[in-house]
């Protein structure tokens, strides 16, 4: 049988050997830049997406595991609701079983992240989850006020085994319990510790409050009538939904982060994609009499198609089986040094468990393999469209680059995404806005050549012969110009356009943070999970202490709008309603609310974004069980709370909610007065008061802007790759250019020029060339960071944030990519230099 | 003008072998040479160790009286610039220059002032009937006219030497025929010696001296 198929198929395989793959083995270092390309754009998506379906799926699994066999999930404020809510629902018909739930999340001494308390009543839970808690020698264990249970990932972070005690910052006391099992719930990777409702109550300080109540209805009980009901019966701010609507919601908010990221690797795919185009342009140039003879001795245009897309699809098959496997290994090194949340703080306490995606291998397999073949598609069409007998004729390959295509592909795709740009989201991700992006760089890419052209034609001449040479070659092959630079202006334009955009939001992060902490001490309580902050007393203590001159005290809660959204922060500060924009960075109109009307509520942005609050608009926010009305007076902007946030003066807040406790307080320190001993004093004063956080403003913006900037180390690694992918793919276009040139460069070598001067020749195209490549690639840049100011980061994350270039840097860059690329081309251009290149001449001598 | 003696060449390599041996050869100002030969004799080499592309393993190479052998690579790529033209089968003229400007290559190499250099280009392409075409590109040229582009810009610098390749191999017979006649005829004119390597006896005819490359060094070629 191999014998009948090397008969039949041997001849036609060897000759597509001879044509197709022998070539490649003269061309092992672009090849092999554009395996790594198309590698790392794979191994980028891949991983994203396995870290992702990995925290999404483990949160989903510790959703599932905690409803147990519960039909419904009522929930409200996080801090929690009347208790007095449970008897109601348990008694209504329908119910088979509920059980009451009261969540907090507490920090484990010597931890600085923090552990999920689950406390259910076991007699309730064991009807609904019954896997909650693991058997015991001791069955009152469970009842114990001092014990607890952890899941096996509490206990491995942990470091404890039962019968051990652990010990937790309640607010301002340490608890000790005492570890009375571990449970072995499957395949559960979240940290949960599991107590006695009632023991959780009193612990907490919580007495009187449940967060959850999970209900399994009658076998045969029409679900969505008592849903229906059972919302009715609910006080506002509190909803009821499925488990499964419950997952849905759970893994939203890291969505938009998802896809940015994804973006992101997409990106690097492109780079992959263009750097296969410019290497598969290149090989088919240098080609050209081969192809043109295996055209002539019968191979069809179809086939010649085939075959170059083809070498174009074993390129991106191997480089995205190459990424597949550095994508597994990668979301394994992100899983451990960065979390199952990527940075973005989305799914804090989760351990989640890798396991290879078949479906997200399959379509980042595709994904490679196109970018490959597109890539190669367009040297295919061109192969495809050569005249052979013109094609065979010496020194016809240098005619490639001479063509200038139509403009209007490149101003249309321009046009659409400048058009694109202006759109909504779509299902609520800037779909339309990455579209622009790709479009415009389309375009971008598609124009390059007239470009050049343009900027070329706009030069003096050089008195050099060697610039001369340089500037009429460029002027002559502005196809050349795509060719060699595609791969650059993308990786440019994403280095410039996240450049800005990061400055901008750094920029804007500093002079927000300097609008939010106007005060020169800020103690806070609830970092230790303290739900009780500080009594008025206490209050009163602070402001009396020597060397205050000024205090003020915010307090905040966190409210449930939208069951299928994370809760929103509801703040009570002081706050002159006249003069907002005086304590808050208001991005909208203030709008004073009329007499009669409802009282005014300043949204944040993502909260109005969110839920439509517009300024002027008056709205339902559930309060203390109640619905109460407001009038939006104005939006203002907050880094810090990525759900959403929602403020009113704090009297009106203890008016409605009873409650005039702080958790916060900003200081204002009387002439002379030393932070650090006033910090000390504030602690002599509080009981428990190692567990506040006492910080200066300096200090708060200090660990603010380094944690952005940890955010955005990620980001700029990823930029830094794909730059430099970009730069060994100007090399090799460069390398591919000058072999393709080297007939051209023995003709100069004869006629006179010197090796120096051919190398100046050469060093003054590179230069050329890489400051068109910059300035598309900067121009290019530029508006796409407008798109991502604009249009991608409001609609990804709901924030705005003001134009700021950084000049510096980006000079710095641009000298840079400049003296690299420049330095490339010398590089490359010794090849031109050798004997090879006067060789080349004599093939008709 | 040019002075070869005893010239002996070898390639190493595992199929290594002597390709020329001593060879001389003598060619005056104003006379105008055909070599003729079998492929693989050595004529390539030879054109390249006259032109200073390639060093002879014995013998000596003197153009104008210089010995080409104690020569480095930019003082025989400055003696190339002044004192060589070269005309190759495949025309070989630049596809981003046009007509005007490939002809003026050497000029711009040698330094020559604009004003003269535009005055010698044009001169040259009235010469070979190109003057009409001097805004051209090479694209829009037939090959008899890239060839008669690449006979100017091989004597627009008044070279002493000419050395040109089969330089009729990729025409049709009458193209042919009109560029030897106009090779031989500026050759004369501008008083340079002229080497003309070929395989075709028409072509050698139109040279004062036919000579004949074999294994065992050049002869003078059967009439």
């Amino acid at each position: 049988m191999i014998a009948a198929f090397q008969r039949r198929f041997g001849p036609a395989l060897q000759t597509a050997f001879a044509i197709v793959i022998a070539p490649w083995q003269s061309q092992k270092g672009r090849l092999l830049v554009a395996l790594v390309a198309i590698a790392t754009g794979v191994a980028l998506g891949y991983a994203v997406q396995l870290v992702n379906r990995a925290a999404v799926g483990e949160l989903a699994q510790a959703i599932r595991f905690l409803a147990g066999e519960a039909d419904l999930v009522v929930r409200g404020p996080r801090g929690g609701m009347d208790e007095s809510l449970f008897p109601r629902l348990a008694r209504m018909p329908g119910v088979a079983v509920a059980s009451a739930m009261l969540e907090r999340e507490v920090r484990p001494s010597g931890q600085t992240e923090r552990l999920r308390v689950v406390a259910v009543d076991v007699f309730q839970a064991a009807r609904i989850q019954p896997l909650l808690f693991p058997e015991t020698a001791d069955t009152m264990d469970v009842l114990r006020e001092d014990t607890v249970f952890l899941s096996r990932a509490a206990a491995e972070w942990l470091g404890l085994r039962a019968g051990d005690s652990l010990a937790l910052e309640a607010g301002r006391r340490d608890l000790r319990l005492r570890v009375a099992g571990i449970a072995d719930a499957g395949d559960l990777r979240q940290r949960i510790a599991l107590i006695d409702i009632a023991a959780a109550q009193k612990h907490f300080d919580a007495i009187g409050l449940i967060t959850r109540v999970d209900i399994r209805l009658q076998p045969g009980a029409d679900a969505a009538r008592f849903l229906e009901a059972l919302q009715r019966e609910l006080p506002p701010g509190v909803y009821a939904e499925s488990p499964d609507a419950a997952v849905r919601g759970a893994a939203d908010p890291s969505r938009a982060y998802r896809v940015n990221l994804n973006v992101l690797a997409l990106f690097a795919l492109f780079t992959g994609g263009l750097l296969v185009f410019s290497t598969q342009a290149l090989s088919v140039t240098r080609r050209r009499s081969q192809l043109a003879l295996a055209r002539v001795l019968g191979l069809s245009r179809r086939g010649l198609v085939r075959l170059i897309v083809a070498e174009g699809a074993a390129i991106g098959a191997a480089g995205a089986l190459a990424g597949l496997a550095a994508g597994y290994l990668l979301a394994k090194a992100l899983l451990v040094f960065v979390g199952a949340d990527l940075g973005a703080g989305h799914f804090r306490g989760l351990e989640a468990a890798l396991a290879p995606e078949p479906l997200a291998m399959v379509a980042y397999f595709s994904l490679g393999v196109a970018a490959a073949v597109l890539g190669s598609l367009i040297p295919a069409l061109e192969a495809g469209r050569m005249q052979p007998a013109q094609a065979l004729k010496p020194g016809d390959e240098q005619r490639v680059f001479e063509r200038l295509r139509p403009a209007w592909p490149g101003l249309l795709l321009i046009a659409a995404g400048l058009a694109l740009s202006q759109l909504g989201p779509v299902a609520g991700l800037p779909l339309p806005g990455y579209a622009a992006i790709a479009m415009l760089l389309f375009g971008t890419l598609a124009l390059l050549p007239r470009f050049a052209a343009f900027a070329l034609d706009r030069l003096p001449v050089p008195a050099s012969s060697a610039l001369q040479l340089a500037l009429a070659q460029l002027r002559g092959a502005p196809g050349q110009a795509t060719v060699s630079l595609a791969a650059v202006v993308a990786a440019v334009s994403l280095m410039v356009s996240m450049a800005i955009m990061v400055t901008s939001f750094r920029a804007s992060l500093e002079t927000w943070l300097d609008r939010v902490l106007p005060a020169e001490l800020y103690l806070r309580t609830s970092a230790a999970g303290d739900t009780h902050g500080l009594s008025p007393d206490e209050q009163s203590r602070i402001a009396a202490l020597p060397g205050v001159r000024r205090v003020e005290f915010l307090r905040s809660q966190q409210l449930l709008l939208d069951p299928q959204r994370p809760h929103v922060s509801l703040i009570g500060r002081e706050l002159d309603p006249q003069q907002p924009h005086r304590d808050l960075p208001l991005v909208s109109e203030s709008i004073l609310p009329a007499h009669g009307k409802p009282p005014p509520i300043w949204a944040s942005e993502i909260a109005a974004a969110i839920y439509g609050f517009d300024p002027g608009a008056e709205i339902e926010v559930p309060i203390a069980g109640r619905d109460v009305r407001f009038t939006v007076a104005g939006i203002w902007r907050d880094y810090a709370r990525q759900n959403g946030a929602l403020l009113i003066d704090r009297s009106l807040y203890v008016a409605l909610t009873g409650d005039d406790n702080a958790s916060d307080a900003g200081l204002w320190l009387a002439p002379g007065t030393d932070p650090g001993t006033l910090a000390a004093a504030l602690r002599d004063a509080l009981p428990g008061a190692q567990r506040i956080e006492i910080a200066q403003t300096a200090e708060i913006r200090r660990l603010s802007l380094g944690m952005f900037d940890r955010t955005f180390a990620v980001t700029y690694a990823l930029e830094g790759v794909a730059l430099l992918i970009a730069l060994f793919g100007l090399s090799a276009s460069i390398g591919g250019l000058v072999l393709a040139r080297r007939r051209e460069f023995g003709v100069l070598r004869h006629l006179g020029m010197t090796r120096k001067q051919i190398g100046a020749m050469l060093v003054a195209e590179g230069a050329l060339l890489s400051g068109i490549g910059l300035a598309a690639g900067i121009a290019l840049g530029w508006i796409v960071s407008l798109i991502l100011i604009h249009v991608v980061n409001p609609q990804s994350f709901h924030w705005s944030m003001e134009l700021h270039v950084p000049w510096l840097a980006l000079g710095v860059f641009v000298a840079a990519v400049f003296a690299l690329s420049t330095l490339t081309a010398l590089v490359s251009g010794r090849q031109a230099m050798s004997a090879e290149a006067v060789r080349a001449v004599r093939e008709d001598w | 003008m040019l002075k070869l003696r005893s010239l002996a060449k070898s390639f190493g390599g595992p199929h290594g072998r002597r390709v020329l041996t001593n060879l001389d050869l003598e060619v005056s100002r104003g006379e105008y040479v055909a070599i003729m030969g079998e492929s693989g004799v050595g004529k390539s080499t030879l054109l390249n160790l006259i032109a200073g592309l390639d060093r002879a393993d014995e013998g000596s190479v003197e153009l104008d009286g210089t010995d080409l052998h104690r020569l480095d690579d930019d003082a025989l790529t400055l003696l190339r610039r002044r004192q060589i033209g070269f005309v190759f089968q495949a025309f070989h003229v630049l596809p981003y220059l046009s007509v005007f400007r490939n002809v003026a290559l050497p000029l711009v190499l040698n330094g020559v002032a604009a004003d003269e250099a535009d005055r010698r280009v044009m001169d040259m392409l009235e010469a070979v009937a190109l003057a009409d075409r001097s805004q051209s590109m090479p694209r829009e040229m037939s090959g008899g006219e890239l060839q008669r582009i690449a006979i100017a810009r091989a004597l627009v610098h008044h070279p002493g030497l000419v050395l040109a390749d089969e330089p009729t191999g990729n025409l049709d017979a009458e193209s042919g025929a009109q560029v030897l006649r106009l090779l031989r005829e500026r050759i004369v004119s501008g008083r340079a010696a002229g080497i003309l390597v070929t395989h075709s006896r028409a072509a050698a005819a139109t040279a004062d001296r036919v000579l004949m490359l074999t294994a065992t060094g050049l002869r003078e070629a059967p009439a």
